[in-house]
């Protein structure tokens, strides 16, 4: 191969932003940080079998009745049998409930993630697109979403629907009020694609919208809608758990991050190890999710796009 | 400039009334029957019929919203027979649970939120606005990144750790201050700046960190602006470059941030009030919410969204006034 046309190869958009992505520590940090957390929960059903116990066991031993319900021993119970040490009063393990508790703060934080993309970019994209009059009503719709005191709305409808899956419920809530951010980003790139030359020339030669939009719009945002996705992604987590700590999200037993910081901030003086266990999680969680979004954003749009 | 203002006026009177019917339709086709609600948990049939027509339930929903909606601003009589109580503007109803006018209830508890909202933003402007800048005009040099590491894991810090470690070590460990609770302005100044300092701290934080972030890259692309060239070109002194042709234009959008965040977290900061129980209006909403209290729970929510979409007016008008660019459109 000429090294003309080895140059040529390695000039993909794509390998490029992946070079860039390469050279900051601050993204491998953070995608290992998520890499460990996804791997801890997918797992988590064969971590707590080699820790010993469930989430929902009680150990009635680990606890002291006369300190009114204290963990045993130093640092909040950390033992042999309990690494991460147990719950006051019920005596349950922090380390299992730590693990099943990632998974529904996940669950619920990359669910919402990927239905906040699809709807924001499907509207964003018709609205951006087509212009006109659908454009004036997505674009008021969004608006009016937007004036919506979302955390009390959220809040209103979690309290007020009853008898349905909480996690799936707190999906479609969080996503309902989040959408409108991406899709705005998303329509405003289309505007600015939609008059580009290669745009005008598959219009010229009678390809349908359809096609232009999959072909000649969708690939051009793809760069974008990564690194929305990932920085919406420690907004949903901190949703999630503040939702649950106001006491309309996740019900007990279900462990998530959210309720046992609920459940720990009673304790923040008497067993500070309850309470700092979650909210590291949480933090490390955002942390890593906004290190990683902002080496994404650029390595893939080195102009900077910030909406 | 006329014509852009009664637009937008009347843009904000169907937004509020969209916001008004959903929230309507919310409480009120759900299942749970705001007659029950009123007359508690053994009430008989009879009684809750009883009720049903007193609070005029049993007209048509569409009737009930309109009646609503006019009772806000021409106010209404309440209830029948003996029962008549006349509710004056701006009419919101009553409490289930207190059985005190809704708008009282709101007004008694929105100095708290007030309180908290300004005296937070003014830190995390104050915060945010030094480090971005700072770190804008040192761009690249370790100051900078140390600015923008903290800047992050400033960010990713939750609240609720935030609030207990500032509880632990200021006032349990260190004894420096109060354990916080709401002190009128009025009432004494310095109480009411002691008590308030630890959920302003807290609530500032993680704002302060997204300001200096957003400070910093506006700052770093408005000097590489032209015009700054220009002015540096002129033989200007670096200080007056930076100050009256780089910051003024750098901090128009972080303006409207502001605007935008002081709109939300009037009624909005729920979390920080719960964590130091102060009895703001989110306080006041949660626990509406948490006994099925609608009046309430639907005065504030309509009180929330008025905030929201005025500031965005203001913010709208503000940018108009700065930036010439902006009245064309």
């Amino acid at each position: 191969m000429t090294p003309v046309a080895e140059a040529q190869r390695a000039a993909s958009p794509w390998r490029l932003a992946w070079e860039r992505l390469r050279r900051r520590r601050a993204a491998l940090v953070g995608a290992g940080i998520i890499a460990f957390f996804v791997l801890a929960a997918i797992f988590a059903p064969v971590l707590t079998a080699i820790s010993g116990t469930g989430p929902d066991t009680t150990d009635k031993r680990a606890i002291d009745p006369y300190l009114g319900g204290l963990p045993r021993g130093s640092a909040g119970g950390m033992s042999p049998q309990h690494w991460l040490g147990v719950e006051p009063m019920l005596g349950r393990d922090i380390f299992a409930r730590l693990l099943y508790g990632a998974r529904i703060s996940l669950t619920v934080a990359f669910s919402a993630a990927v239905m906040i993309t699809v709807i924001g970019v499907l509207l964003g994209i018709t609205s951006g697109y087509f212009g006109g009059r659908i454009d004036t009503v997505i674009s008021r719709f969004m608006d009016v979403m937007m004036s919506f005191p979302s955390l009390i709305f959220m809040m209103a409808l979690l309290s007020v629907v009853k008898n349905v899956d909480r996690v799936m419920l707190l999906i479609v809530v969080m996503s309902l009020f989040t959408w409108p951010y991406i899709a705005r980003v998303i329509r405003g790139q289309t505007m600015s694609l939609k008059h580009r030359e290669y745009v005008e020339a598959a219009r010229a030669s009678g390809t349908s919208s359809a096609r232009i939009l999959l072909t000649e719009i969708l690939p051009n945002l793809t760069g974008t809608i990564i690194v929305y996705l990932t920085l919406a992604i420690p907004g949903l987590i901190g949703a999630e758990a503040g939702l649950t700590y106001l006491g309309v999200g996740v019900r007990p037993p279900t462990p998530s991050w959210g309720q046992m910081i609920a459940d720990s901030s009673l304790y923040y003086k008497v067993d500070p190890m309850f309470f700092v266990l979650p909210c590291s999680c949480l933090f490390l969680m955002v942390l890593a999710f906004t290190l990683l979004g902002d080496a994404l954003r650029d390595a893939l749009d080195p102009k900077g796009s910030r909406g | 400039m006329t014509g852009f203002l009664i637009r937008r006026l009347f843009g904000i009177a169907v937004t509020l009334l969209v916001v008004c019917a959903v929230t309507f339709c919310i409480f009120y086709l759900l299942p749970s029957d705001p007659a029950v609600q009123f007359c508690g948990k053994d009430c008989p049939p009879d009684r809750v019929a009883q009720v049903r027509q007193q609070m005029g339930l049993n007209a048509p929903l569409i009737v009930q919203f309109g009646r609503y909606v006019l009772a806000i601003f021409a106010g209404r009589s309440m209830g029948t027979g003996n029962y008549v109580v006349q509710c004056h503007f701006p009419c919101f109803g009553y409490s289930f649970q207190s059985g005190r006018p809704v708008w009282d209830l709101m007004m008694d508890r929105l100095p708290t939120s007030a309180s908290l909202a300004i005296g937070a933003a003014v830190i995390w402007l104050l915060l945010g606005l030094a480090a971005g800048v700072l770190s804008a005009l040192r761009k690249n040099t370790w100051i900078d990144r140390t600015v923008m590491v903290g800047t992050i894991g400033m960010a990713a810090l939750p609240v609720y750790f935030t609030a207990m470690i500032l509880l632990y070590v200021v006032v349990a460990v260190l004894g420096l201050m109060p354990y916080p609770r709401y002190v009128a302005f009025t009432d004494d100044p310095v109480g009411w700046f002691q008590n308030l300092l630890l959920p302003w701290v807290t609530l500032a934080l993680t704002f302060a960190a997204i300001y200096a972030r957003m400070t910093r890259s506006s700052v770093i692309e408005t000097l590489a602006e032209p015009y700054v060239r220009t002015a540096r070109a002129k033989g200007l002194p670096e200080r007056r470059v930076v100050g009256r042709h780089g910051l003024r234009p750098a901090l128009t959008p972080i303006a409207t941030m502001l605007g935008m965040d002081l709109g939300g977290l009037l009624a909005g900061a729920l979390i920080t009030e719960s964590l130091f129980g102060l009895p703001g209006v989110g306080k006041l909403f949660a626990d509406s919410l948490a006994k099925s209290d609608q009046p309430v729970v639907m005065g504030i929510t309509l009180l929330a969204s008025f905030f929201i979409i005025m500031s965005n007016l203001v913010v709208d008008l503000v940018y108009a006034w700065i930036d010439p660019r902006a009245r064309v459109s």
